[in-house]
C-alpha cells in the first residue's frame, strides 16, 4: 500500500495543475455542502424555537387599566388553550428594552416609558391555538396591536423547505461535477501515463497494481477538498459566531457542538472518499480494459 | 517447457505464422532466427499471451495459454523474463528503479528489492550507474538494464527479442554471454534474432522462421545465409 501511495503522489507531483483542480472542486463541493448543512441546522433551530414557545403578544391601549387586564386574562384562560399570561408593564418594557440596547447609547437616550406600549404575552398549549386566542385578543377594545409567531413560523417553514431543497439540488450538481471532473482528470493521467501502463503490465503487474495508485490519487482529492472546506466553514464560523449570536438574541443557536462539526467531518471525508474513488473507479473502468 | 503446436497467427489478410511446431526443454538455449518479417516478434508474443493463435496451441509448463483466464495472465508474466528490443524502459526512472520495477509488481519486500537489485547490476557491470537515467546510457547499457530486469525476478524462462540489433558486435557478444551466464543456472532462454554472426558463435540450438514458416531446426545450428 505505502508503494501505491507513493506513485500515486508521484502522479500528482508531476501534474499539480490537474491534482489542484481536482482538490478545488471538491472544496467547492463540500464547502456548499458545510455551508448548506449549518444554515439549514440554524433554520431548524430557530424554527424548533419558536414552534416550542407558541406565544402571542398583544399590546395594550395607555388607558387600559389593571381590572381590564384581568379580565382579559380570566377570558382567555376560560378558553383553556392557554399555558401561561404574563403582563408587562410600561417600565418593564422599558427594563427590555434598555436590557437589548445596553450598548448602543444612542437608542437609549430618547425612550421614556410612556412611549413603550404595556403587554399581555400569552402561551398556548400549542401552536394551532394561536390563531384563535389572536382573534379574541383583536376583538378586545383594550387592545392596540396583536402579534404572534405563526407567520413566523411558517415563514421559517417556507425557508427550510426551501434552503434544503435548494441546498440538495446544489449539492448533487457540484457532486456530479465533481465526479466527472475526477473521472476526466484521471482519465487524461492514465493517457498519459499508456506506456507506463503498457510496461507493467507485460512485467506481470496484476490490476490492482496498476489501478491501485488512480484510486488512491482520487480519493486523496476527496479527503482534501472535504477537510480543507470543513476547515474554512468552521473558522468562518467561529469568526462569525459573535455576529450571529447578537442577531438571534434568545435563541441556542450558537456555538454549534464540537461533536456535531465533526460528524459533519466524518460524513464530508466519507462522500469525498466515495466521490474521488467512484470518479476514478469509472476512469480506470473506461481508460484501462 | 515452451511447445508450438501447429501454430499459425493472422494479422487480417497477413500470416505471420503458419502451422509453426517446436518443443524447447528446459534449461535449453535457443535462437529463433530470420529475417525482418519471419515472425520471430509474433512467437515472442505469443508466448508472453500478448497474442493467441488463430490455430493451434501454445503450451507453456503443460498450460495451453489459450485456457488462462485474463486475471491469471498477471501471475503467467510474472514467471517470464522479457529483454524487449525497444528497451520499455521507464525513462524518467534510474536504472536501479527500472530494475526494482520488477520486483515490486510481483511484490517483494524492500530489503530484498536493494540487494537483489544490486546483485544483478553487479552482474551485468551497471553498478557504477545505478542512478543514472535511460537518457545517460549507451545502447548497450540500456540492454543491459532491460536484461537485469528481465532476470532479477529470477524466472525459469528468459526470452530476448532482438536484444543485440543496433548493438556493435562487442558490445552484442557482451549481452549473449550474459544470456549465457543465465542459461548455464538452469534457465531456458529463448532468443529471437538476426545477428548471423552471434548465432555462429554460440553453436546453440536454432529455429529458423521464413515467410511465417519454420524452415529448420538443428541441435547445434548456424545462421545460413542466403
Amino acid at each position: 500500500m505505502k508503494e501505491h501511495w507513493r506513485t500515486a503522489w508521484t502522479h500528482m507531483r508531476r501534474t499539480p495543475y490537474q491534482a489542484l483542480a481536482a482538490i478545488l472542486i471538491m472544496f467547492l463541493t463540500f464547502f456548499i455542502t458545510t455551508v448548506f448543512v449549518l444554515t439549514a441546522g440554524g433554520f431548524q433551530t430557530i424554527l424548533r424555537y419558536f414552534e416550542t414557545r407558541p406565544q402571542v403578544t398583544a399590546f395594550l391601549k395607555d388607558e387600559t387599566t389593571m381590572i381590564q387586564v384581568d379580565t382579559l386574562k380570566a377570558k382567555l384562560a376560560q378558553t383553556g388553550k392557554v399555558k401561561e399570561t404574563k403582563y408587562i408593564s410600561k417600565e418593564e418594557a422599558l427594563a427590555i428594552y434598555r436590557e437589548q440596547n445596553k450598548n448602543d447609547p444612542l437608542l437609549l437616550e430618547m425612550v421614556t416609558a410612556n412611549i413603550l406600549p404595556a403587554s399581555l404575552e400569552v402561551a398556548t398549549n400549542d401552536l394551532s391555538h394561536l390563531n384563535e386566542i389572536a382573534q379574541i385578543l383583536r376583538a378586545e377594545p383594550t387592545v392596540e396591536e396583536v402579534v404572534f409567531q405563526e407567520d413566523v413560523v411558517k415563514a421559517l417553514q417556507q425557508w427550510t423547505l426551501n434552503i434544503r431543497r435548494v441546498g440538495i439540488g446544489l449539492i448533487s450538481i457540484f457532486g456530479v461535477v465533481s465526479l466527472l471532473v475526477i473521472l476526466v482528470i484521471i482519465g487524461m493521467k492514465i493517457t498519459l501515463r499508456r506506456e507506463e501502463i503498457d510496461i507493467l503490465q507485460l512485467l506481470g503487474a496484476s490490476r490492482w497494481y496498476i489501478r491501485a495508485p488512480f484510486l488512491l490519487e482520487g480519493m486523496f482529492y476527496g479527503v482534501v477538498g472535504a477537510f480543507v472546506a470543513w476547515g474554512i466553514t468552521y473558522l468562518l464560523l467561529l469568526y462569525l459566531t459573535s455576529y450571529i449570536i447578537k442577531f438571534f438574541q434568545g435563541i441556542a443557536l450558537l456555538p454549534v457542538s464540537p461533536l456535531f462539526m465533526l460528524t459533519v467531518l466524518g460524513v464530508e471525508i466519507s462522500s469525498g472518499i466515495v466521490i474521488g474513488s467512484l470518479g476514478s473507479l469509472l476512469a480506470v473502468k473506461r481508460y484501462l480494459k | 517447457m515452451v511447445k508450438f503446436e501447429n501454430v499459425t497467427k493472422k494479422f487480417g489478410e497477413l500470416t505471420a505464422l503458419k502451422g509453426v511446431s517446436f518443443n524447447i526443454e528446459p534449461g535449453e538455449f535457443v535462437f529463433v532466427i530470420g529475417p525482418c518479417g519471419a515472425g520471430k516478434s509474433t512467437l515472442v508474443k505469443l508466448i508472453l499471451r500478448e497474442y493467441l493463435p488463430d490455430e493451434g496451441q501454445v503450451k507453456v509448463r503443460n498450460i495451453d495459454l489459450k485456457d488462462l483466464r485474463q486475471k491469471e495472465i498477471p501471475e503467467y508474466r510474472k514467471k517470464i523474463g522479457v529483454v524487449f528490443q525497444d528497451f520499455k524502459l521507464l525513462f524518467d526512472r534510474t536504472v536501479f528503479e527500472n530494475v526494482a520495477l520488477a520486483l515490486r509488481v510481483i511484490g517483494e519486500k524492500e530489503e530484498e528489492i536493494n540487494r537483489r537489485v544490486e546483485n544483478i547490476l553487479e552482474l551485468v557491470g551497471l553498478s557504477q550507474r545505478a542512478n543514472f537515467f535511460p537518457v545517460q546510457l549507451s545502447g548497450g547499457e540500456l540492454q543491459r538494464v532491460v536484461l537485469a530486469r528481465a532476470v532479477v525476478t529470477e524466472p525459469d524462462i528468459v526470452i530476448a527479442d532482438e536484444p543485440t540489433g543496433n548493438l556493435d558486435l562487442g558490445t552484442a557478444r557482451g549481452i549473449v554471454n550474459l544470456l549465457k551466464k543465465i542459461n548455464e543456472k538452469g534457465k531456458t532462454v529463448i532468443m529471437a534474432t538476426h545477428n548471423f554472426e552471434i548465432v555462429n558463435l554460440m553453436k546453440q540450438r536454432v529455429i529458423e522462421l521464413d515467410e511465417g514458416k519454420l524452415v529448420s531446426d538443428e541441435k547445434k545450428g548456424k545462421y545460413h545465409l542466403a
